[in-house]
């Protein structure tokens, strides 16, 4: 059964000649249309996740990770182009070209994001606890005392102090707000939760716990996720399968073992050579 | 008899981009079939292929040409789709790579009990299971509640052997499980390894010592260059030798 089935999806940044995506991509050896400068941050990627399912996305810096992270978890552009087929079970049709109540709707229940700059998901002069409750209040939820009591079980669940949950999240530590960030995308037991980049930023011991923590929440909860990161080690601790993009196209996918051991090509070995 | 594994004309070619494109040959058409609750041991050189071919049947390596019919799901390993793979892997399939291949800072214990809770164990029988394993391959048990990244290469090499005999797996993979055993310890595992025959689960290992290899194997294969010379009886692989040593 697939929970999750993305395909073409597309991202273009500028005015587009019409001809970018057949001049860019892995052949061409660049994500910017030689004829009219359009840079394509990604073209006719398609995936799909099962239920409990982690798929992992690697690759470098600028090679649309980030993009195809984006649309599935359905915000769509505010700039540039995109287009694509994201489909959901339990939902009707084309997620990409629903209304932006439905959309919206969706991203404060079944989908879940972990952004990659803490400012994009978190309001840091609201509490930590604030930033959780206000998705809980987006679901529908008005009981106050209910709120209050799943942020509580939230904040314990990833590992943030409960006592500090009414303190400004600019006060946190980066870890702890990357917990807050995890926390929210949970909050609404999600179906699958798109993790950005997720430890980007921190220190090697507190990637490690935050790993950890969300690895164990994954497993207990059995919640789909996907992990996009240019660390091929999260891929590995945490993806099932993994797609390798490169110039905003995929240019391998593969059991995760699979992809890192036995890497087909040209650009995944390097990857794999070059990891320190 | 029946079998549980039956490989045909399996083929691994590495093509090496960074080399110029360079092909390396892993496996050249090996064939052989694997029959249930037997011992089978890969023997061969350095570079022979054994490794190699234990990826590919596990599907860490993508065969090139060639077939590996796993019977227990009837399904071809080499060619089958990712997701088969993983519901195999998940249920009857069990792969120990030669060095243990551990989560950081997941405690010896769980290591070990985690397979088995993925396959709905409750996990205070799972950890039983564990502590029955880890104490008959002689881990110290002060060390069942550690991370195994701190431990020695002979415990570490312990944690992996009763991480991948716990879920009792239909088809084992063993990649040098005793490698760096000392000799007490490795006896223990082969006790381990034998008693695990006897409860109906198939072993295909990859061994370097002789001296195991006559003591576990029902079966030799022997790999040299990538190739399969033959597959003998465990008595007449270990009949060569004394012919060897007699020549």
């Amino acid at each position: 059964m697939t929970l999750l089935d993305a395909s073409d999806l597309r991202r273009v940044y500028g005015d587009s000649c019409g001809d970018c995506v057949e001049l860019t991509g892995d052949a061409a050896g660049t994500n910017q249309c030689p004829e009219c400068g359009a840079v394509v941050a990604c073209a006719d990627v398609s995936l799909d996740v099962e239920p409990g399912e982690v798929l992992g996305i690697v690759g470098e810096s600028g090679s649309g990770k980030s993009s195809v992270a984006e649309l599935l978890a359905l915000e769509r552009a505010t700039d540039g182009q995109a287009s694509g087929d994201v489909r959901l079970d339990g939902h009707d049709g084309n997620l990409l070209d629903a209304d932006y109540e439905t959309r919206h709707r969706l991203r404060n229940g079944a989908v879940g994001l972990v952004h990659q700059h803490v400012r994009d998901g978190l309001n840091l002069e609201f509490t930590g606890g604030g930033n959780v409750a206000e998705k809980l209040l987006a679901a529908g939820w008005r009981n106050f005392g209910d709120v209050r009591d799943r942020v509580r079980d939230l904040f314990e669940e990833t590992e943030v102090p409960v006592e500090r949950m009414d303190d400004p999240t600019e006060t946190y530590s980066g870890g702890m707000q990357r917990r807050v960030q995890i926390a929210r995308a949970l909050a609404t037991d999600p179906d699958v939760v798109i993790l950005d980049e997720p430890t980007t930023g921190l220190d090697v011991s507190v990637q490690a716990r935050v790993l950890d923590m969300f690895r164990r929440i994954q497993r207990e909860e059995d919640v789909a996720a996907v992990v996009v990161s240019h660390d091929l080690g999260v891929v590995r601790l945490l993806a099932d399968r993994t797609l390798v993009m490169r110039h905003g196209r995929v240019v391998e996918t593969g059991l995760t073992d699979r992809v890192m051991e036995d890497p087909h090509h040209e650009y995944t070995q390097t990857l794999i050579n070059s990891v320190i | 008899m029946t079998d549980v594994l039956t490989v045909e004309g399996l083929t691994k070619t590495f093509d090496m981009h960074a080399l110029g494109d360079k092909q390396v040959v892993g496996l050249d058409d090996v064939s052989f079939t694997v029959r249930r609750g037997e011992f089978l041991a890969i023997v061969g050189e350095s570079g022979s292929g054994k490794s190699s071919l234990l990826k590919c049947l596990y599907r860490t390596y993508e065969p090139t040409a060639g077939s590996t019919v796993y019977h227990p799901a009837d399904a071809d390993l080499a060619t089958c789709d990712d997701r088969t793979v993983m519901a195999i892997r998940d249920s009857t399939l069990g792969y120990a790579s030669q060095f243990l291949d551990e989560i950081p800072r997941v405690p010896a214990i769980d290591v070990v009990a985690r397979p088995l809770m993925e396959r709905g164990t409750p996990a205070a029988q799972a950890r039983d299971r564990a502590r029955e394993l880890l104490d008959a391959l002689g881990l110290p048990e002060e060390l069942w509640e550690a991370y195994p990244a701190t431990f020695s290469g002979g415990e570490r090499q312990r944690v992996n052997l009763a991480q991948a005999l716990a879920p009792e797996p239909e088809l084992l993979l063993l990649d040098e499980p005793t490698s760096a055993l000392d000799p007490e310890t490795r006896t223990a595992a082969i006790e381990l390894l034998s008693e695990s025959t006897d409860a109906e689960t198939t072993v295909v290992g990859v061994f370097h010592d002789r001296d195991v290899v006559e003591r576990v194997a029902d079966r030799v294969a022997v790999l040299d260059g990538g190739e399969l010379q033959r597959v003998v009886p465990v008595a007449e692989f270990a009949a060569e030798e004394e012919e060897e040593v007699v020549a």
